[in-house]
């Protein structure tokens, strides 16, 4: 059972610590516009007289780039989320309290995941409202008719879902918020190979085929939730070590504790 | 279990890989005691705060915290009945003081989270300071907020885990006067800590661990059982006999000289023995300076006991 008000909390506390992180703030800010203007400036580029392989091209690589958004803006941000805690000395008061595991992890994945998609679909939202306003008609109509493009409006939550679980699963990991985030965006590419594939129309995107990429993604997306939900262990987290529950490796000798006679009304 | 235990603990070890970091300890806290945990680095103590913080499961033996059993499924339970104060703060940096707390009166699913707040601040004495960052806060400022933070879920026992290590004199004289208010309020305390004389001043009842528990009870039984007691006795200028003044002697069982006025003397008994005492030495012409029971300071039992295991291993 899912206690919503824990969650909440975690999910406030979590966007206003992004909101006041440099690091955050500027990756947040800086890689959108980053993806966003090559992309913007390849397509402005074209005219209408371009060929329609040239046009094609462009197209492809126009619309791929901002898929990257959905990736590293959240994987920087998970990244930071556990590590952080561990650098500050928060992590073991916060698991100190009575929230659960997936009440921690929810709320950290849900404080990712709102402002990951505000920025990833502002990004392609800018991106092609800026194609129809200032490109050559037929290259709008190009883009607005490239088959890959209602394919990755639907893959920018599971990108991103994808990346906040890799992201969450390296950051319970290690101890360094700089090697958390390196690892991070290492992690969130293997989806991307395939997209890329796509993209590019080196596998046609069909709707059969997006489609079931994407049930894939979700699926992978749940599973990764539950993996990173194990590795989330208050022992592990705390002391470095997998719990275990056996017999002690020696017991005490005897004669080595002194015990005084028990003090009345305490047992 | 006893009804009145706020914390009982069985035959409690924990093993890393092949460090055994807690070995066979047993003890029981009563309701409303402060209980002084003490013990050389790595002897175990913040290990244990953690299995009874339901943070790490302990490797055999069993435990309960605030009556209810460790590692069941009721450890949430536990955890909202208890805090624990960390050694190092533990605030977030980028938050205020007021938002730090709020998060985690959230995280109790506490009614009037501002109301909360507000009283564990004043009782810190931080309402002036909720408004700023974490991160601008002194070392002190910060143990104090942490402390708030404690204070939130009003707990049944609070853990602290070396609540003063790092401040200065001033600051650790402050958090170890909060920590004295808690004790008028009834809150059980459950005192981590490798300062002597802090434990010798708010424990009722001191342990002493070092991977086992070597020895538990109040500073004085540890005192009387571990030390002979004895009087001192300083004079003006050295006795010329001082074996026939004090031989013989009632609840006297022997002396030594201690420096070259000073004697000491074994006594059973410190109240009987100091009257015949003073008497003797008067008879015998001398001028005393000065004659009373020798304190042994928890220090001195404690090193004794560590002292003495170390020579054993």
């Amino acid at each position: 059972m899912i206690n919503a008000t824990r969650t909440g909390a975690v999910i406030r506390k979590e966007l206003a610590e992004f909101r006041r992180n440099r690091l955050i703030v500027v990756t947040a800010t800086l890689l959108p516009i980053v993806f966003l203007i090559s992309p913007t400036a390849s397509i402005l580029a074209i005219h209408a007289s371009t060929s329609s392989a040239l046009l094609s091209k462009r197209v492809d690589y126009s619309l791929f780039l901002p898929l990257l958004v959905p990736l590293f803006v959240p994987a920087t941000m998970s990244a930071y989320s556990v590590v952080g805690e561990k650098e500050q000395g928060t992590l073991e008061p916060l698991l100190t309290t009575p929230i659960t595991r997936v009440e921690l992890l929810l709320g950290k994945a849900v404080a990712i995941f709102l402002p990951a998609i505000a920025v990833s679909y502002l990004t392609f939202g800018v991106f092609l409202a800026i194609v129809a306003l200032f490109a050559d008609a037929p290259v709008a109509t190009a883009m607005w008719h490239a088959p890959q493009l209602p394919a990755e409006v639907l893959f920018i939550p599971l990108l991103a879902a994808w990346a906040i679980w890799i992201g969450l699963a390296i950051s319970t990991k290690v101890t360094e918020t700089r090697v958390a985030q390196q690892l991070s965006v290492l992690g969130s590419l293997p989806p991307l190979a395939l997209i890329s594939l796509m993209s590019f129309q080196v596998i046609t995107p069909t709707f059969g085929l997006a489609a079931a990429f994407a049930g894939a993604l979700l699926v992978i997306d749940c599973a990764a939730c539950f993996g990173v939900a194990r590795l989330f262990d208050r022992e592990r987290l705390v002391t470095g070590t997998r719990p275990r529950r056996s017999a002690p490796a020696a017991v005490a000798a005897p004669g080595t504790v002194r015990r005084l006679p028990p003090v009345s009304g305490t047992s | 279990m006893s009804t009145q235990a706020a914390i009982e603990v069985s035959h409690l070890a924990k093993v890393f890989g092949t460090r055994t970091a807690v070995r066979d300890v047993s003890f029981t806290v009563a309701r409303g005691e402060v209980f002084g945990f003490l013990g050389p680095n790595g002897a175990g103590k913040t290990t244990t705060v953690r299995i009874l913080g339901t943070l790490i499961a302990p490797t055999s033996g069993s435990a309960s915290v605030a009556g209810i059993p460790v590692g069941s499924a009721a450890d949430e339970e536990i955890r909202q009945r208890i805090s624990i104060t960390t050694e190092a703060p533990g605030l977030y940096n980028r938050l205020t003081v007021a938002e730090n707390l709020e998060f985690f009166a959230r995280l109790y699913g506490l009614p009037a989270q501002n109301a909360r707040v507000y009283d564990a601040l004043s009782a810190v004495g931080l309402t002036n300071r909720a408004d700023d960052l974490c991160g601008s806060l002194s070392k002190g400022l910060k143990q104090r907020a942490s402390l708030a933070r404690s204070l939130l879920n009003e707990p049944e026992v609070m853990f602290l885990d070396e609540p003063t290590s790092g401040l200065d004199p001033a600051a650790a004289h402050e958090v170890l006067g909060l920590v004295s208010g808690l004790r008028e309020r009834g809150v059980t305390i459950f005192l981590t800590t490798h300062r002597l004389d802090e434990a010798e001043r708010l424990c009722d009842r001191v342990a002493i661990m070092n991977t086992s528990l070597r020895t538990i009870g109040t500073p004085d039984q540890l005192r009387r059982t571990l030390f002979t007691r004895s009087i001192a006795v300083a004079t003006a200028a050295p006795l010329e006999h001082p074996g026939k003044v004090f031989d013989g002697l009632a609840a006297v069982e022997g002396w030594q000289p201690d420096g070259p006025t000073g004697y000491l003397l074994t006594v059973t008994d410190p109240a009987a023995a100091a009257p015949g005492v003073t008497r003797a030495l008067v008879a015998a012409g001398a001028d005393v300076l000065s004659i009373g029971e020798t304190r042994h300071s928890l220090e001195d039992v404690y090193l004794e006991l560590i002292e003495d295991r170390e020579g054993r291993s």
